[in-house]
């Protein structure tokens, strides 16, 4: 078993992928420096992250999946997850060494485990674009902070482009420390310090931040979500269901 | 200022909040010209009530004011309730400064009838014809029909609206004279017909000609109370599946009756609300939408109701033993959605991996089957050899004791009664 290690980037797990092949090795294991722990018995191959790598491998599964496939790939990477590193590696193995089709295969543990993973991580996007809330900025930006459990950023720009075509807004992953702004033309990464006036509990920028009216609305949703709640079918456990307790400190309904 | 629109809020929220109808999925409303809102693709919940019910539009009425008196409805005429109006202003403004903080997907519109049918649908126009036109939002908009409206706005509504429905309220037209003597079926059919023709003849002209306006992309809906009235699982599911064949219905509601009054001809205030009923009633609607099932099959003159204990899938497998077990690496994909525990998801993967080699159990639990309902219903490559045939009274034994179903307690209880 040879183990490879790459620095936890996209271009570098396509480019660990190239390397396997270019060097016809055997059994791989693969981890991110993130994950790895140095054992002095155990000789490691440092992959090291080229984009005229990544792009041919990136090319060759296209070739050989479709767009939705190629997506799924995508997703299931963003997950960070050491095993899902693994299960990619394997994957692009499995695919490349067949022919054409093998990706319907459900049955192939590697199929599967990568389909899987692309699910939870879709789930969570999805998730996101269900419980940010914005709060109007005095500056007239609407702003949102988050801190899901898998790297979801990426996969949220179209949605909120798409559908906040007209106003600029903000929305920061706190735990990984950087942020989508659109400025009404277009979509870039930020990263910025927070003040300390700047709560780190969600939806709770200081008040001299926000636009005089935004706390009129942030009550007025409060209310609306109490009386659309009918108490003689009161369910908690299907409440927590589907709104996990991990969300609540995104929404300001759930907020006393 | 804030305290009056807060109290408008929350009585015509409060109002509105029967009406089951949530979905926000189904239209082709793209953002255009850089505006507020997009409406393609799924819908959204973006909160869930304390009941567990999806909140995916402001769902309110324009009043609450009514010159009807239906038993069953908080706003009825005869109920000593507090009365309030919104202006069209007011809804415009509420919508968009909710739907600009990610709240909601859009607009469920609804409204007692103040005056005349027309006088409030021609509000409830004003008020799409505002967002759509002057403030270019493209959100999704559940538009109420008022019954008895007049063909020129329905059409209008229809321009702006995503999404119209019309409430059947009670499942048969016995049950509805008792409870609302002014309301008939016929009521709901004239509209849902003229919409139902207008969104075919719109969807053909916009196959010639790209400019044709959008009309009601999303289709119609509506809702029956259950449990108000005492009509069987059997007749609500047959008006359930005529509606859906007359109409091109996108959905039927089922919302089990919450008592709001002590009306002598309506249960009490009180008395539960049949969750349960409710959640079979949508499994069998789901069986007869996705899962190919005639309404015959689900329900018959010998069983007029839904077993409470199994889901009505279950229910069907059981009486039609015969037709098992289904081979998962040769029968039809019809076949295979038929099987207890196999969804339509599990079911597609099913026969696109076994073009790959015979699928085995381990690959089956995998593939995310719920296979201890499944495996007495099927065979697989590894199938175990299988001396006798099972009764269905047995399979449903073993099904019930393994299941951690939430309402097996309630099964259980009911059962030691006999």
């Amino acid at each position: 078993m040879e183990l490879y290690v790459f620095d936890g980037t996209f271009e570098g797990l396509l480019s660990a992928v190239f390397e396997m092949y270019q060097k016809k090795a055997g059994a791989v294991k693969l981890v991110s420096r993130a994950h790895f722990y140095p054992d002095a018995f155990q000789e490691v191959f440092e992959v090291i992250s080229e984009d005229e790598k990544a792009r041919r491998v990136w090319a060759g599964l296209s070739k050989k999946c479709g767009k939705e496939w190629m997506m799924h790939f995508y997703k299931a990477f963003l997950s960070e997850q050491g095993a899902t590193f693994q299960d990619l590696l394997d994957f692009a193995r499995y695919i490349f060494d067949q022919p054409e089709g093998a990706v319907e295969n459900y049955g192939n543990p590697h199929v599967l485990a990568v389909s899987q993973m692309a699910r939870k991580v879709h789930r969570e996007k999805h998730r996101m674009e269900a419980f940010i809330r914005f709060q109007q900025t005095s500056d007239g930006i609407y702003y949102a902070h988050i801190e899901p459990d898998f790297n979801v950023l990426p996969l949220l720009i179209r949605h909120f482009r798409d559908r906040y075509a007209d106003q600029k807004w903000i929305i920061y992953d706190l735990k990984r420390k950087y942020g989508l702004f659109y400025d009404l033309e277009k979509v870039e990464e930020i990263t910025f310090e927070f003040s300390q006036e700047m709560s780190p509990a969600l939806n709770a920028l200081s008040q001299q931040l926000l636009d005089p009216k935004e706390e009129l609305y942030t009550l007025l949703w409060k209310d609306y979500f109490r009386s659309v709640n009918i108490p003689s079918r009161k369910n908690m456990k299907l409440h927590i269901r589907h709104v996990p307790r991990r969300y609540w400190k995104y929404l300001s309904e759930k907020q006393a | 200022m804030y305290e009056r629109i807060r109290e408008k809020l929350g009585i015509l929220a409060d109002a509105a909040k029967y009406d089951v109808s949530c979905s926000s999925s189904g239209s082709n409303r793209k953002n255009e010209n850089k505006g507020l809102g997009d409406a393609t693709g799924m819908g959204i919940c973006h909160s869930y009530t304390e009941d567990g019910r999806c909140v995916s539009l402001l769902k309110i009425l324009l009043t609450n004011h009514c010159i009807y008196d239906c038993a069953f409805c908080v706003s009825r005429r005869s109920n000593d309730v507090k009365r309030a109006a919104f202006t069209v202003e007011e809804v415009v403004e509420l919508t968009i400064n909710f739907y600009r903080r990610n709240y909601i997907e859009g607009l469920f519109l609804s409204s007692g009838i103040f005056k005349n049918a027309d006088y409030t649908m021609e509000r409830l126009v004003r008020i799409v014809k505002k967002l759509r036109t002057e403030e270019n939002f493209n959100g999704y908009i559940h538009l109420k029909t008022i019954p008895g409206a007049s063909e020129e706005l329905l059409k209008e509504a229809g321009l702006y609206a995503d999404r119209m429905s019309i409430n059947l309220e009670m499942p048969t037209e016995n049950g509805l004279k008792l409870l609302a003597p002014e309301k008939s079926h016929e009521d709901v059919k004239k509209p849902l017909h003229f919409i139902q023709q207008n969104i075919t003849q719109f969807s053909s002209e916009k196959a010639l000609i790209k400019s044709t306006p959008k009309f009601v992309p999303a289709g119609q809906s509506t809702q029956m109370v259950i449990g108000a009235t005492p009509e069987s699982d059997q007749e609500i599911l047959h008006t359930a599946s005529a509606f859906y064949k007359d109409y091109s219905l996108k959905r039927v509601y089922y919302s089990g009756y919450v008592p709001i009054s002590n009306d002598k001809r309506l249960p009490g205030i009180g008395s539960q609300v049949s969750m349960v009923r409710e959640n079979r009633l949508y499994q069998a609607d789901w069986l007869m939408r996705f899962y190919g099932f005639d309404v015959q099959e689900i329900l018959d003159d010998a069983n007029p109701h839904l077993d409470i204990e199994v889901d009505p899938k279950l229910g069907w497998a059981l009486r039609n033993l015969e037709q098992f077990p289904v081979d998962v690496n040769t029968a039809d994909y019809r076949m295979i959605l038929r099987v207890p525990g196999i969804g339509v998801s599990s079911a597609k993967k099913i026969v696109q991996a076994r073009k790959f080699g015979r699928l085995h159990r381990d690959q089956l639990v995998k593939i995310g089957i719920s296979f201890n309902k499944a495996k007495h219903f099927i065979r697989f490559a590894d199938s175990p050899f299988q001396l006798r045939d099972y009764e269905s009274s047995h399979i449903r034994n073993i099904i019930l004791s393994e299941s951690k179903s939430k309402y097996l307690r309630t099964a259980h209880n009911q059962l030691s009664l006999f």
